[in-house]
């Protein structure tokens, strides 16, 4: 997923040409949106909520270098190993070389983004170690061999038949059958027996307690729970921003987590993961792989702040009618145009771009993260950095040209809208990235300079 | 210099002027009847609420819906219809338990999540693998919100806990809900005064 020459207004072109497919991935998380909104409106306290956990992950980032020194000591002291990597080739090459002390070559793994960020899959498929997903959706966007397109509905981009065709080649279902339940029972069946024959499981974290030293992990499927337990060795990759103070602060997020992301009261499983079980060994990999970089950015370290819920993207008009795809980065979205450009500026510049500012996302964030303030800086930042994209720079280049001078402005205006009524054709095609996307105005008269000296009175 | 050593010196430099954490929130619009409200969550969340008066009531439910199966169980009080002598072996060999009764320290009102310790699963697998999970509560042991749930555990040390609610659940096909992805396919609450 990485070369320079993707743009999201190319790839969503390709998203585009099934607009009924458009239609109903858009009208699918609409309606995920709308359950979110039901969930925060049963929570009378709602707005307190999101107030005390914007203010907790505050407090997080203001102290963060405490707080991981508490938290590696704590967990130590649990019986835990924690290991530090810097960016995304340490982190591939820690958990690696744990599954070599152990001798393992086949591995699950419960959903991370964070291994998604790192390409851990592609990474240990190179060294020869086969890993399998087993979030249902991550599972169906891996046999499909696509990464997946939204961060808590991996396959919300695929139809029911699509995976009943994956399933038939892959799992042996039979030719045409499209039911989810059916489907769902014969991932259990598959992914049972994968639970059971694994020695090691790779879980993701969603927070981490400084104070106590222990993980917690959210999953409705159970499929963290049923990897961790049944495995000799389990590592856990989280990014050093999801330490939070104090076990009782998971109250705050706990309840804010799915209600932003499903609309659910809570996920179905919750684990706080303290110490290892006896005879079992519990690895732990604090990442930072660009984080620290984004802290030291005032104007996008609140992007640290994300706990991951997706109600930004849900609730997206972009997202939704471009598909995650589109964003070419393993956190799609708003949050995902935000955090991306911070990895790679030259490779993601395209991403600010993908938002229409209408400040949804900020709206609907569970932590109170100014997205769309953000994205808008991340543009400014871009052009500034000489990022853009050539023809909006050389669009720009002319818009200053013209308005910097009232004698070229005003001919300007003339020209154009002798153009527009005479010969549409100049201006109604491809060449005109303008009219790609949207019909053209009908022709004024006259400028309002014009109106403005016919109808002033002498007074 | 270790990437240790590395991460938290950039963190250090990085990270902005102290922020202070908040006051603690609490319950502030307490449900009037907490059974009440944690039986609704539990129903809509895919549960079954069942309200027993002792564990006679247990057993006689647990022979007449999963009478010859395999039951396990880590309640003294459930001997007569649970296997004995299972606690200690390889996690793996409870793939084929077909119902494992097991108990909860609480259950919060808002969201019908029950607050299990290791120690009263004896072996963290069980709630996991088994088909179907039921779990015997105190109608006195429902609390508010999560607020009150961290309030209730405070410093209590243990090697794994979790918040459980409800059967093992998907929505990944279509968002079409299936009960029973890779754990339970069902979970029965048993509550008593």
């Amino acid at each position: 997923m990485s070369s320079g020459t993707k743009d999201h207004a190319a790839l969503s072109d390709i998203f585009n040409k099934d607009e009924a497919r458009v239609d109903w991935h858009d009208e699918t998380l609409w309606f995920v949106r709308a359950k979110r909104d039901k969930a925060a409106h049963n929570i009378p306290e709602w707005e307190s909520l999101r107030e005390a956990a914007s203010q907790i992950k505050n407090n997080v980032l203001s102290n963060l270098h405490n707080y991981l020194i508490e938290f590696e000591e704590q967990a130590q002291k649990n019986g835990v190993t924690v290991h530090w990597a810097a960016d995304a080739a340490e982190h591939n090459q820690i958990v690696h070389s744990i599954l070599k002390e152990h001798g393992v070559n086949r591995l699950i793994k419960s959903k991370s983004m964070l291994t998604e960020e790192c390409h851990l899959n592609e990474y240990l498929k190179q060294n020869e170690i086969e890993v399998i997903d087993t979030d249902l959706g991550e599972r169906i966007v891996q046999l499909a061999q696509e990464p997946p397109s939204h961060i808590v509905l991996p396959c919300i981009h695929k139809k029911k038949e699509e995976i009943g065709e994956l399933f038939h080649e892959h799992l042996g279902t039979p030719e045409g059958m499209a039911d989810p339940v059916f489907l769902t029972a014969a991932a259990r069946e598959h992914l049972r027996e994968t639970f059971l024959t694994r020695k090691a499981a790779i879980t993701g974290v969603n927070f981490a307690v400084a104070e106590t030293g222990e993980f917690v992990v959210c999953t409705n499927e159970g499929n963290a729970d049923m990897g961790a337990h049944l495995a000799d060795v389990h590592i856990a990759c989280m990014g050093i921003e999801k330490i939070i103070p104090k076990r009782k602060n998971l109250g705050v997020f706990l309840r804010l987590l799915t209600r932003s992301a499903t609309g659910q009261p809570i996920t179905t499983y919750s684990s706080h993961f303290k110490k290892p079980r006896p005879g079992q060994q519990m690895h732990l990999v604090l990442v930072d792989n660009g984080r620290t970089t984004q802290l030291s950015r005032p104007d996008f370290r609140n992007s640290l702040k994300c706990i991951r819920c997706a109600a930004c993207m849900n609730t997206c008009p972009v997202y939704r009618r471009s598909g995650g795809h589109s964003y070419h980065t393993a956190v799609a979205g708003p949050i995902g145009s935000i955090l991306a450009p911070n990895l790679d500026m030259k490779e993601y510049s395209d991403l600010p771009f993908a938002s229409t500012l209408c400040g949804s996302c900020s709206n609907v964030c569970p932590v109170k993260i100014n997205i769309h303030e953000q994205l808008y800086k991340w543009r400014q930042v871009i052009v500034k950095e000489g990022y853009a994209d050539p023809t909006k720079k050389l669009a720009m280049k002319a818009m200053e040209f013209t308005l910097s001078s009232p004698f070229v402005y005003k001919n300007a205006g003339k020209v154009g809208r002798w153009f527009m009524k005479h010969a549409p054709f100049t201006v109604n095609n491809k060449l005109n990235l303008w009219y790609q996307h949207r019909e053209m105005p009908e022709v004024p008269k006259e400028s309002f300079e014009e109106w403005y000296k016919k109808n002033k009175k002498n007074d | 210099m270790t990437s240790r050593a590395q991460i938290l010196a950039k963190v250090l430099k990085n990270q902005p002027d102290t922020r202070p954490l908040p006051a603690d929130l609490l319950t502030v619009f307490p449900a009037a009847d907490p059974v009440q409200a944690f039986a609704t969550v539990l129903t809509t969340i895919g549960g079954n609420f069942v309200e027993v008066s002792d564990y006679q009531a247990i057993q006689k439910y647990v022979l007449e819906h999963f009478g010859g199966q395999r039951i396990v169980s880590t309640l003294p009080e459930l001997v007569a219809v649970s296997e004995q002598g299972w606690e200690h072996q390889d996690p793996h060999s409870y793939a084929n338990v077909d119902l494992a009764v097991i108990s909860a320290h609480f259950g919060v009102a808002e969201n019908a999540a029950l607050w299990i310790t290791e120690d009263l699963m004896h072996q963290r697998a069980v709630p996991f693998i088994c088909q179907q999970l039921a779990v015997v509560l105190s109608k006195k042991e429902i609390v508010q919100t999560m607020h009150d749930a961290y309030l209730k555990i405070g410093t209590a040390d243990y090697g794994f806990g979790s918040f459980i609610a409800g059967p093992s659940k998907t929505a990944d096909i279509e968002q079409s809900l299936v009960l029973g992805a890779h754990g339970p396919k069902g979970m029965t609450v048993f509550v008593m005064d």
